[in-house]
């Protein structure tokens, strides 16, 4: 996992521009989207007028005028603080948007003009539709589909990734994103998007809030912390009645706090950056995402469609063993197999020469003067050499030798028909060599499984998601890889409405799934998972029908972004528990303090011997404030996930913040309490 | 062992132990298996005949709804002119009057609810006619319409994914024909044995050992009493319910009736378990509310068992415990036993003046009341519980990292917004009806003098049986501190609206949660789902009950009971 994380969550320049937001964000009108702190801030403002018309009359019914002024600034905090937490995950996401963005403006663009020419212009007056050049050393200026040439491009700029990509013209890598170089070799490229309308543009406009939508889980929460507030407002509103019967004055001081200290503001204040964070967690990640929704919905995952190539195992497969038939030499089989491979350039290829090393074959003893390379095509299904001397070698699928050696009239040997099946039943691909129509051995080809892929599936296993392995293999090799890297179910010889059907099968029994792809034939696919994640340099219609583009192309990516998922509903459920277990320790801080003076017996209730009733109470309302910027960063960061069976997280996290959000104010009023018992 | 206590144990060892055949018993009766009442069957159907009824339709839940509503309607009016026009009818040896208007709509409501809440004394208020046929009648039919909700909530969280809940009517009829009644002949077999009257005779002329003369009221007691404490309806034969020697004559009948109270409450709670296979869920419910009930008796036994401080000063013995308002012939533990077995379920019966137990007892006895969902009411108790297993699915779903789900539903803002609804409707009226009361009673003094003073214990006391009077009417429980004066224009109409709206909001509410969930795709469990029949989760669901439910109450209880609690202990 690569991460642009840096390395504090508050760098300076942010921190200033969320103050000033926090300002900015006291409109009521922005207020108005939170309905608890939009109700914090009336009160406030109810406290201000108490405040200064109690100063002006020099009334002192509702209590000293320095009381009152403590109490409204601390009031004012709390909501600064609230919007300090949302103005702050939105500048985080934004920073991250932007240096991905500023890669790419402002940048010369070789336009191809209707006529032919050539002219050069801003990348920002490039349109849809648009075509450019670029050439080696040339920063691409705008996302885009090449629609001519090949090139090997840095991305690394975008992806951190220093290793050079080949993108091409056709085919599933044909997409180029802006900001990044080609290195070599020309292309010409079609604007894909309009300006300001790209994926990244999107998503910076999700995160700045204009066109943030709350998701459906998001509404859920806020409908219910909203009844929770409006049985506060009951509870405060019908006390007033209740202490006036019991004969106690309550000054209107004493009620706002006891309200505003009852109401969920911690997690009600922390609710949007929540959502924020998440997205730009995905966004570090390198993963742009269309919508919050969607990285809600990757938590919820039941079943992850993932390629063999790629994710499970390395990209390439690699020989590791030679097998002649009956009566060949095993060197000259050898032999025979590294001419075939010499100019063969697949990472296949180089590997059979690699092993022929191994065995001690040197290439530079083997003269291929003269030969001619016969190139791998899909038609023919293999590949080899013609030899000065007229000997033809072959090797490819065992299908295509055997149909090209019984075509010349010759046998096919049992024997290799059982080699084939027993390297196909361990998980390996046959490649079977021929010699002037004879066939004379067979290689194995083995995937090699990805370093770690094993505890990546245990720990998806225990998350409760199913991972099923998509590949092009026969039915046994999928099998073998599928047992050895442990993965729940697999789709053999798959086909892309294979893809589409499983995922149909799976939805229909009710489960979420989540798939990664590339080409156009997955589009289909992409857009009928729950969350389907196309690589950025896969084609624009991938890129279109997914609901995220993973910036690095790295097919692993999905694990992560189911963890981001869980993420962020945890830290949701987490303070929300926090938010409420505080009220026992709110009620006991500050009903006694309501009634002790014209109840002494009720002194009784002050369990944590705080000073006065005017220090419990601000106490209170101050511990309330503070803990909203305490938990900024945990709600920046997310509740770490552990992949430990719902009940056991579930035990885990009541005790943390259930338990622990019953304790820590008591602890907290206490203390604050020692300090605020100076003044009052 | 001190017999008192040892009494009040078996009771709680017989509620159990019999709960659980009851319970598979009653799954079989809503599952429409062969029950050994089957015979019954023929009587159903020609009644389901005569009312044109059609027992097999599959309703919706908005169907199912608009039955029961529209029969409670139907039940309202039929009611209100019974009781408006008593003195008419027959079966009135004693001459009793009809009531007036506002009482009758108190009366009539409250017995429509399941509440029970009696502004009147069953001896002059009413005649033998509307004790049959309006409060008997009542007692069996609300019983049995919380029942068939349940029932109807059953059939869809068994459900894979339905669009139907079951027929109203169907389960109306066998709640009362093959639950309610089998059991309520038992228990009124007993109570006939024990001495409980049952006859159409008037006033009986007595003359004491003292040589005075006496009028004895009674009637057909027998009949009433079982099903008043069977279908948590608690509506006494009798002014001063099951403390009337003739309600409640011995410590027999006297464990039979606390027995009864609980007995169908506790065995629903098992009856879902067999419903939807899913005992474990149906154990792990059914130890929140165990629990939360015998911390409850715990609480009142020590404190009823230890009298009053105040009183001992004054050099009254209080080893029998604080006896103020007990009857002597049951003791201390049994009634404090029964103030909590009546709370915790929508009862409301009693066998001693609540208002005379001590503060703790009190506040108990009221926050039960106002959690209301450990057991219930027959049938919407455990409907409260599944409002705030709701929330509480909700918000362990987030913590482990899902969006959350029940029984392999998810639960969305729809659904939230209901349960939220509910969960909160209750403090609501409670908090606010005190609230009104409170402020007549501070700011309009002229007015509560004209309704003759309402309160007859000034100070905490006097909150106390305000909050009491709204918690009662709101729980639909019908219990009350009887030392407010509560006959009069302003509590029979403030609490006759308080019953209604949680009575019917509450039922719609969660009938329409389980019907929507319902209707929705279904999620077969995997490794990354939140079991909800764990310990963990038990502890999640009575924690986020205790926090909503009760803390709401705090402020209202600290003035209350609290604040008594502290004058008579420091």
């Amino acid at each position: 996992m690569k991460e642009n994380r840096s390395a504090s969550l508050f760098p300076k320049e942010l921190v200033i521009e969320s103050l000033k937001q926090s300002f900015v964000k006291l409109d009521p009108r922005t207020m108005f989207r939170n309905p608890i702190m939009f109700i914090v801030e009336v009160v406030t403002f109810v406290m201000l007028i108490v405040t200064v018309w109690a100063a002006a009359t020099g009334n002192t019914a509702q209590g000293l005028a320095g009381y009152n002024i403590v109490v409204f600034i601390v009031l004012f905090l709390t909501l600064l603080f609230a919007n300090f937490a949302e103005a702050i995950a939105e500048a985080r996401g934004k920073a991250q948007a932007d240096s991905l963005r500023k890669t790419r403006e402002e940048t010369p663009a070789k336009r191809v003009d209707a006529n032919g020419t050539v002219t050069t212009v801003s990348s920002s007056q490039l349109k849809k539709g648009d075509v450019f050049i670029c050439e080696a050393g040339d920063t691409i200026p705008s996302d885009g589909e090449i629609i001519e040439g090949l090139a090997s491009i840095d991305e690394s700029a975008i992806t951190g990734e220093s290793a050079p990509v080949i993108r091409e013209a056709g085919g599933d890598k044909s997409s180029v994103t802006g900001g990044t170089k080609v290195l070599s070799d020309q292309i010409r490229v079609m604007v894909t998007t309009q300006p300001g309308e790209s994926f990244l543009d999107k998503m910076i406009a999700l995160v700045e809030g204009a066109s943030r939508k709350k998701t459906p889980n998001e509404i859920a929460l806020t409908i219910l912390l909203a009844g929770f507030t409006l049985v506060f407002v009951v509870v405060c509103g019908t006390l007033k009645p209740l202490a006036d019967y019991s004969g106690t004055q309550i000054t209107i001081a004493a009620f706002i706090s006891l309200f505003v200290c009852l109401i969920p503001t911690t997690i009600g204040g922390l609710l949007s950056a929540i959502g924020i964070a998440g997205m730009d967690r995905a966004l570090r990640a390198n993963v742009i995402t269309k919508s919050g929704k969607a990285v809600e919905t990757a938590g919820d995952i039941d079943t992850l469609l993932l390629d063999k190539t790629g994710t499970i195992t390395i990209g390439n497969r690699k020989a590791t063993q030679f097998y002649p038939v009956a009566g060949v030499d095993e060197h000259s089989f050898v032999q025979a197999c590294l001419m075939a491979s010499l100019s063969d350039e697949t990472p296949e290829g180089k590997s059979i020469v690699e092993l022929g090393r191994e065995r001690g074959i040197r290439i530079r003893d083997l003269s291929t003067s003269g030969s001619r390379m016969i190139r791998f095509t899909a038609e023919t299904k293999c590949s080899g050499v013609d030899l000065k001397d007229g000997t033809r070698i072959r090797k490819g699928a065992f299908d295509a030798i055997r149909r090209m050696s019984e075509a010349a009239g010759n046998k096919y040997p049992e024997e290799v028909a059982g080699l084939v099946g027993k390297i196909s039943g361990n998980g390996g691909t046959p490649l079977v060599v021929s010699q002037d129509d004879f066939i004379i051995g067979v290689i194995e080809l083995q995937d090699i499984i990805k370093p770690g892929i094993q505890e990546r599936f245990e720990r998806l296993r225990k998350m409760g998601v199913k991972t099923v392995m998509v590949t092009g293999d026969n039915p046994l090799t999928a099998k073998y890889i599928a047992e050895k890297a442990g993965v729940d179910d697999f789709i053999a010889e798959a086909k892309p409405e294979d893809k589409m059907n499983y995922i149909r099968k799976e939805q229909e029994a009710g489960k979420l799934v989540a798939m990664m792809g590339d080409g156009t034939n997955d589009a289909p696919a992409l857009a009928q998972a729950n969350v389907g994640v196309a690589m950025n340099s896969g084609t624009q219609a991938a890129k279109e029908a997914g609901n995220m583009v993973d910036l690095d192309n790295d097919p692993t990516k999905l694990i992560e972004i189911v963890e981001i998922g869980k993420q962020l509903l945890m830290t949701r459920g987490t303070l929300t528990t926090f938010s409420i277990a505080n009220d026992v320790a709110k009620y006991f801080a500050i009903v006694p303090a309501l009634f002790m003076v014209a109840i002494p017996q009720l002194a009784a209730l002050n369990v944590m011997r705080l000073h006065s009733p005017e220090s419990a109470i601000l106490s209170a309302v101050i511990f309330n404030a503070v803990i909203i910027p305490i938990l900024i960063p945990l709600a920046l960061r997310g509740v770490a996930y552990k992949p430990i069976g719902a009940s056991a997280l579930l035990r885990r996290n009541l005790l943390i913040y259930g338990v622990g959000g019953v304790i820590a104010p008591f602890i907290g009023i206490k203390l604050i309490d020692m300090m605020v018992s100076l003044f009052f | 062992m001190n017999t008192e206590l040892l009494g009040s144990i078996i009771q709680i060892i017989l509620m159990v132990v019999l709960a659980y055949p009851l319970g598979k018993y009653i799954a079989k009766v809503y599952k429409g298996e062969k029950t050994c009442f089957d015979f019954l069957a023929p009587v159903e159907r020609w009644i389901f005949k005569i009312c044109g009824i059609d027992p097999k339709e599959e309703m919706s839940w908005k169907s199912f709804l608009k039955a029961l509503l529209t029969v409670n309607l139907f039940w309202f009016f039929w009611g209100m002119i019974l009781l408006w026009t008593q003195q008419y009818l027959p079966l009135n040896p004693d001459g009793n009057a009809g009531q007036s208007s506002h009482l009758s709509f108190n009366t009539c409501i409250s017995f429509m609810v399941n509440c029970n809440l009696q502004h009147y004394s069953g001896e002059s208020g009413l005649t033998y006619f509307t004790q049959l046929f309006v409060i008997m009648l009542f007692q069996f039919i609300t019983a049995a319409t919380g029942m068939a909700a349940l029932a109807g909530i059953f059939k869809a969280m068994a459900a894979k994914t339905t669009k139907t809940i079951g027929n109203f009517w169907d389960l109306l009829m066998k709640s009362c024909t093959r639950i309610l009644l089998p059991l309520s002949l038992v228990v009124g077999f007993i109570l006939i044995l024990q001495g409980t009257p049952m006859g159409f005779d008037g006033k009986m002329q007595l003359t004491t050992l003292e040589g005075h003369e006496q009028q004895i009221s009674q009637g057909p007691a027998a009949a009433i009493i079982p099903i008043k404490q069977l279908g948590t309806n608690g509506g006494g034969y009798f002014g001063v319910n099951s403390s009337h020697p003739l309600e409640n004559p011995t410590y027999l009948t006297n464990m039979v009736e606390c027995w009864a109270i609980l007995i169908l409450p506790m065995a629903m709670v098992f009856a879902l378990g067999f419903y939807l296979k899913r005992k474990k869920l149906s154990y792990t419910i059914f130890g929140v509310m165990l629990f939360a009930y015998l911390v409850s008796v715990g609480i009142n036994t020590y404190y009823e068992m230890n009298g009053n401080p105040k009183i001992a000063e004054m050099g009254i013995d209080q080893a029998a415990g604080a006896m103020e308002g007990k009857e002597t012939r049951l003791g201390a533990a049994a009634t404090a036993l029964w103030s909590c077995t009546t709370t915790v379920t929508s009862n409301g019966s009693v066998n001693g003046m609540h208002d005379s137990t001590m503060p703790l007892s009190g506040m108990m006895e009221m926050l039960n009341m106002q959690i209301n969902t450990w057991f219930g009411g027959v049938g919407v108790g455990f409907m409260n519980y599944y409002a705030f297993l709701i929330i509480a699915v909700f918000i362990s779903g987030l913590m482990v990292g899902r969006t959350p789900e029940f029984l392999g539903k998810k639960v969305e803002a729809r659904e939230m917004k209901i349960a939220t609804i509910v969960a909160l409707a209750h403090p609501f009226v409670i908090l606010i009806g005190t609230a009104v009361a409170c402020y007549y009673y501070v700011y309009n003094p002229a007015f509560v003098e004209a309704e003759g003073g309402w309160l007859n214990n000034p100070g905490f006391h006097g909150l106390s049986e305000m909050l009491y009077e709204y918690t009662s009417s709101s729980a639909n429980n019908g219990s009350g501190f009887e030392g407010l004066g509560d006959n009069t224009w302003f509590w029979n109409f403030t609490t006759g609206l308080a019953l209604i709206i949680s009575r019917y909001l509450p039922i719609v509410g969660q009938v329409a949660i389980a019907g929507l969930l319902a209707q929705k795709k279904f999620i077969p469990e995997s490794a990354g789902t939140l079991k909800t029949d764990t310990a963990t989760f038990a502890v999640m669901t009575f924690s986020v009950i205790f926090i909503v439910a009760a803390l709401s109450f705090f402020p209202a209880l600290t003035l209350g009971p609290i604040a008594e609690y502290f004058s008579i202990y420091l």
